[in-house]
């Protein structure tokens, strides 16, 4: 037998259309809910058309029909069977107050791995420079910190003009969306099972320990202190909060001690891991403006100690930021 | 691993559909016509923040970096957001981005899948997601792996047009009622499919191909059940398979849909 297409697609097709309108509300509004009259209405005219399928796909071989009501089910199945919480509209206050850092507390584990790694390649980095100053040349990878530090240190002290005068902006959103790209990296790197998310924070503590290693063998401490502090306080924990994600990442993928399925891991972790991206990129346009209009200026303009002190403080606030906030309700 | 070509789905109510997974080459070319749209929406941002150098090319140099960024990491996520799964390529290759077990895509995993792309490209024009679209039994990079995202072939979501080939025009062979009644006995789903998805699709066709695709599929019918010359041959085959078409698809004899809509209210 087969279906009176033109009657059944008459009779049914006010309902296929109620349908699909309180879909498209569903999806397009983030905060919409349904009363309960609403939801018994939504849950009849899914099973209607669950049905209505049904009939098409045994009396009638019309794919145009089917793949409207197909995709129609698809649609309302999703919306049925979700037990995820629906997306409230975001609020940037909710999310600096409560969300990030309580992500950040409750994965804490992951950042103290990454934190570890990145230390052990600080000590790799200064103990190569420790027993070959040449290593110097093969591990800094940018030209101006190749020479001699005390050198440098008396070039940056007696310059009579500003070299980043007029690219300061520019410069500021160089290095912010290079910091952020290099942190997105450090989560995706972690669909490697976590070994790239390891080789890159690695690497980055190698280049970290060299550098501080050289410039304090060279008597250069406060130097390099009034240097990095100011926007180091918060880059660093920012690539560590995002190498903190690619491990997260790693962890659901390897799943140890997990007995859930693969992709019961994954997407227990997705949301946390778009909160934690997001909060670094955060942190890391704080950090690029800072690096552009008061890292790179040195006394006399700008005293050692004045610098080490804001560096101090961002790293205080964000040590008690990451630890405390948001979590009386906790 | 077995490696499938449709997501399969089963309802709880009992309904089992499956939908095509999307190939390599359509992905590739909705990659492509994004990497286009990325590449032009860049250009004209460029030009519109070059025009602020006027006031500081220090500025204007700045928001390019932000705006390219910005268009080269949101595009896709916007795109898909706003689209439920599709970009401007994957609309015009008809694909579209899904959660994998058929369930609300949500942000979190849009914007998931499009940040781990950055080791999709890896070492260059998508090699790694390449290889594991290939060898994942879904076809999905490892972007859609970490965000739990297949992507398909867009499902039709607009409403089918019966009208333009059940819209109630007179129709000879039902003249010999008890012929029409053995032709819809006779004729078979799946022929009478290909004949409505022929009349559906027939402005799509070579004007010399329709009437040799017309003129085999009225040839199966003429076969099926032979009708009275006076009837049968005073048309030609496109409209006789019309007509079967209206007989199959519409059991009663009216000549509108009309009647059918205010009786059935």
């Amino acid at each position: 037998m087969i279906l009176d297409l033109a009657r059944f697609f008459a009779a049914e097709r006010p309902f296929w259309v109620e349908l699909e309108k309180m879909l498209s509300r569903l999806e397009t509004e983030p905060g919409a809910r349904l009363d309960l009259a609403e939801a018994r209405r939504f849950h009849y005219l899914y099973g209607r058309t669950a049905s209505d399928l049904a009939r098409v796909q045994t009396f009638a071989s019309e794919p145009e029909v089917r793949g409207y009501l197909e995709s129609l089910v698809l649609r309302a199945y999703g919306e049925i069977h979700e037990t995820r919480g629906r997306g409230k509209r975001a609020s940037l206050w909710e999310f600096l107050t409560r969300t990030f850092p309580r992500t950040f507390r409750r994965r804490a584990a992951a950042f103290w791995l990454a934190a570890g790694i990145t230390l052990l390649g600080c000590a790799f980095g200064a103990g190569a420079l420790l027993l070959d100053p040449e290593a110097k040349n093969t591990i800094l990878p940018f030209d101006h910190l190749l020479g001699d530090p005390t050198r440098r240190v008396a070039e940056e002290e007696s310059a009579s003009k500003d070299r980043l005068a007029g690219a300061k902006t520019t410069f500021s959103a160089f290095l912010m969306t290079h910091n952020i790209r290099v942190s997105v990296f450090a989560l995706a790197l972690g669909m490697t099972w976590g070994v790239g998310t390891v080789i890159l924070l690695f690497y980055n503590g190698v280049i970290l320990g060299a550098i501080a290693f050289d410039y304090a063998a060279a008597g250069q401490a406060a130097f390099l202190a009034g240097w990095l502090l100011p926007h180091g306080a918060i880059e660093i924990p920012a690539i560590l909060l995002a190498g903190q994600a690619g491990f997260l990442l790693a962890g659901a993928l390897i799943g140890r001690g997990n007995r859930l399925p693969l992709r019961a891991r994954l997407r227990a972790v997705t949301t946390d891991l778009i909160t934690l991206i997001a909060g670094v990129a955060l942190l890391l346009v704080w950090a690029g403006g800072v690096e552009a209009f008061l890292s790179q200026y040195h006394e006399p303009v700008v005293p050692y100690s004045a610098k080490i002190l804001f560096g101090t403080a961002e790293l205080v606030l964000l040590v008690w930021y990451l630890a405390r906030c948001g979590s009386g309700e906790e | 691993m077995t490696r499938s070509f449709s997501l399969l789905l089963r309802t709880p109510e009992g309904i089992a559909f499956s939908l095509p997974l999307a190939g390599p080459v359509s992905r590739l070319l909705a990659c492509g016509i994004d990497l286009a749209c990325v590449s032009v929406a860049s250009t004209l941002a460029g030009t519109l923040f070059r025009a602020l150098g006027i006031v500081s090319v220090d500025l204007a140099r700045a928001f390019m970096i932000l705006a390219y960024f910005v268009i080269s990491i949101g595009y896709g996520m916007a795109a898909e957001w706003f689209w439920r799964g599709q970009t401007l390529g994957k609309r015009l290759l008809r694909v579209r981005v899904m959660d994998a077990e058929g369930l609300r895509l949500s942000g979190s995993q849009i914007v998931l899948r499009n940040l781990v792309r950055t080791v999709d490209l890896l070492p260059a024009f998508y090699l790694v997601g390449g290889v594991s679209m290939l060898i994942s039994r879904r076809g999905q990079r490892l972007g859609d792996l970490a965000a739990n995202t297949i992507v398909v072939r867009a499902p039709r979501e607009e409403e089918p047009d019966l009208a333009q080939v059940l819209g109630g025009k007179f129709n000879s062979l039902r003249e010999a009622p008890h012929l029409a009644a053995r032709l819809r006995q006779n004729v078979s789903p799946q022929a009478a499919a290909v004949a409505l998805q022929a009349l559906l699709r027939r402005e799509e066709l070579d004007p010399r191909a329709r009437v040799e695709l017309f003129g085999e599929i009225a040839a199966g019918f003429r076969a099926l059940v032979a009708f009275p010359p006076d009837i049968a041959e005073a048309i030609g085959d496109e409209q006789y398979v019309r007509d079967v078409v209206d007989i199959v698809y519409r059991q009663s004899g009216e000549t509108s849909l009309r009647p059918r809509l205010e009786s059935s209210a």
